[in-house]
């Protein structure tokens, strides 16, 4: 009886939904927002998502759009809407839609953009699909209304992966970009650190403590196979892949001290390259998107800063200058920017350096900051921090004036890692 | 195969289905290729903890038992102080006194700063104790240094008083 009770408890867990939820907090305004009117979808109220919402809440989080709002009910994609109150409203553009319930228990998910001002439409795409994509729907929704309306590519339909602590139990999760439908792909009684996703967007490699030493293993996310790729004498840690996913640099302190190594994860067993020589700290290597270099820390100078070296091995050169405490430098895609903790005044605080200046922009004023990942279309950051002593995820523009909190329930929630743009599914 | 075991695996598979989720509680008949340490979660690292003491002799256990085994160092620091001299000294003539004893030293930091630089601190703090005994004759075979860094707090809370009792390296006994 206990044991079938215990069944029918653990069968439920199985199937407990969203563990988190993304709250925006706009905690200042952006120069340039574009106003965008959202119409509740036809039939949305009957579904068991609200599109129109979680679309509103993407747009928003990306610090680029100010949602506008007008007394008009339901608009669906049919038909022209009257944009008469929505430009008197100040809407430049407007969403509207539809969904429905299929015969064969699929959704129909349909919408269309408008030009407010010019009266054009500027397209619209429809959907069937699963109940369980309904939300996957809402962020490609909100993909198409990003570009089309920035140019630049949306990041709503990517994933990120992170780590949750609850009563000495962790659990590495892999959720949409705005948190939700988070799926655990791994859960062990020891500490879970440094998730970090192939290029590909298919694994994710991390360190895991689970037998009583950090090592790597690599883990394929849809079949949870996974494998040890560095278990070496000593510590094993801080996984970072080439961008074409064939190298893994990793710190290992094989021959002493915590050095870096490269790792050819496509020939299981193969010796590690060892990259750095020295006597002092050599941690956290970054591959910039080009390939060309391994950005990491090194306590050589006295104090931990970042320093970046050519991928292949060669002479590094120190990337920061101001203080006594960098590390975990993040580099953008499209190689603008790399975004690092600083600590000022015993503060951990998240900057971004233009690295084509130097110029440097403190972005918060939390005080314990760490491991940032950036946005793959290079526009926003996600990085773990504590506010009111919990440890909480969030993202910030660039210019850090809109940010957006990640709730973890019940545990603490870090290590966030911002995977690559997805394959199209169709 | 028993019925318990075959209903565990029921609920394991229930618990994973749709999520291909790994979880460890549980570990796997697993394939480990890569030597080292060993695999599997709290049970086996238990095991071969309890089952230690059955290869030593009485009086070296109590040798063990009786030596302190934690090395405080000070803020963002791996220089072991002289307060501690003895205590290295102590625990170097237990490990030699048996050549078939493995200790792992165990590098911590305090909660302040990144995961994986504290990871490279603690692993500094635990190099250094395994210098401070291989000085003393202690065969590097007989010794592994490993970082947690700041994910094993010894105890909970933000100030110097917990902090200082975080940034430490155990020698523990294996």
């Amino acid at each position: 009886m206990l044991k079938r009770l215990l069944l029918s408890l653990l069968a439920a867990l199985a199937v407990v939904p969203a563990y988190a939820q993304f709250r925006v907090e706009v905690s200042g305004v952006g120069l340039t927002q574009l106003p965008v009117g959202l119409a509740t979808f036809r039939g949305e109220e009957a579904a068991p998502q609200k599109i129109s919402a979680i679309v509103q809440a993407d747009l928003e989080r990306s610090g680029q759009f100010r949602p506008v709002t007008a007394k008009t009910g339901a608009l669906d994609e049919n038909s022209k809407p009257d944009l008469v109150p929505w430009r008197q409203n100040g809407a430049d553009s407007l969403v509207v839609g539809s969904i429905a319930r299929l015969a064969d228990g699929r959704y129909d998910v349909r919408f269309r953009l408008w030009d407010v001002v010019a009266g054009k439409d500027l397209g619209g795409q429809s959907y069937a699909i699963t109940q369980a994509d309904l939300r996957l729907a809402a962020h490609r929704i909100a993909d198409f209304i990003y570009e089309k309306l920035t140019g630049d590519k949306g990041i709503f339909s990517t994933r990120i992966a992170y780590v949750t602590k609850s009563d000495q139990r962790y659990a590495l999760w892999v959720a949409d970009a705005d948190g939700e439908g988070a799926q655990p792909a791994l859960t062990s009684p020891e500490p879970i650190i440094s998730p970090s996703w192939s290029p590909d967007g298919r694994q994710l490699a991390y360190v895991s403590f689970e037998s009583r030493k950090p090592v790597v293993y690599v883990h394929d996310v849809a079949s949870g196979r996974r494998r040890l790729v560095a278990n070496f004498r000593g510590s094993n840690s801080a996984p970072g892949w080439s961008p074409d996913g064939r190298t893994l640099a990793v710190t290992l302190s094989r021959d002493g001290g915590s050095q870096l190594y490269t790792l050819d994860v496509t020939t299981p067993g193969s010796e590690p390259r060892r990259l750095t020589q020295s006597s002092s700290i050599d941690t956290e290597p970054t591959y910039s998107h080009d390939g060309q270099f391994i950005y990491f820390v090194s306590d050589r100078g006295g104090s931990p800063q970042i320093y970046r070296m050519p991928a292949a091995g060669g002479m590094p050169e120190r990337v920061t200058f101001t203080g006594t405490y960098n590390i975990s430098p993040a580099l953008s895609v499209d190689g603008r920017w790399m975004a690092y903790i600083s600590r000022v005044n015993g503060a951990f605080i998240l900057h971004v350096m233009e690295l084509a200046s130097g110029n440097v922009t403190a972005l918060t004023e939390t005080t314990a900051d760490e491991n940032p990942s950036f946005a793959p279309n290079s526009r926003l950051i996600l990085y773990a921090t504590k506010q009111q002593d919990r440890e909480a995820l969030m993202t910030t523009t660039l210019d850090g004036k809109i940010k957006a909190k990640l709730t973890g329930q019940g545990g603490d929630i870090r290590e966030p890692d911002w995977g690559p743009f997805q394959r199209q599914v169709k | 195969m028993s019925i318990k075991k075959l209903a565990l695996l029921g609920v394991v598979a229930l618990v994973m289905a749709g999520c291909s989720s790994v979880n460890l509680d549980n570990p796997p008949v697993d394939d480990r290729s890569t030597g080292g340490a060993a695999a599997g979660g709290d049970s086996a690292v238990a095991k071969t903890t309890a089952a230690a003491p059955v290869d030593d002799g009485k009086s070296s256990q109590a040798a063990i038992a009786n030596v302190a085994r934690l090395v405080y160092f000070d803020y963002d620091s791996y220089v072991i102080k002289p307060e501690f001299q003895a205590l290295i000294d102590a625990n170097a003539r237990n490990i030699k006194a048996d050549p078939k004893r493995k200790v792992v030293i165990e590098g911590h930091t305090d909660e302040r700063g990144g995961r994986e630089y504290n990871l490279a601190l603690g692993q500094r703090r635990a190099e250094a104790v395994r210098r401070a005994l291989a000085l003393l004759g202690v065969s590097d075979s007989q010794v592994e240094a490993v970082s947690f860094g700041k994910e094993k707090p010894a105890v909970q809370g933000s100030d110097e008083a917990a902090w200082s009792k975080n940034r430490r390296a155990e020698i523990s006994y294996r």
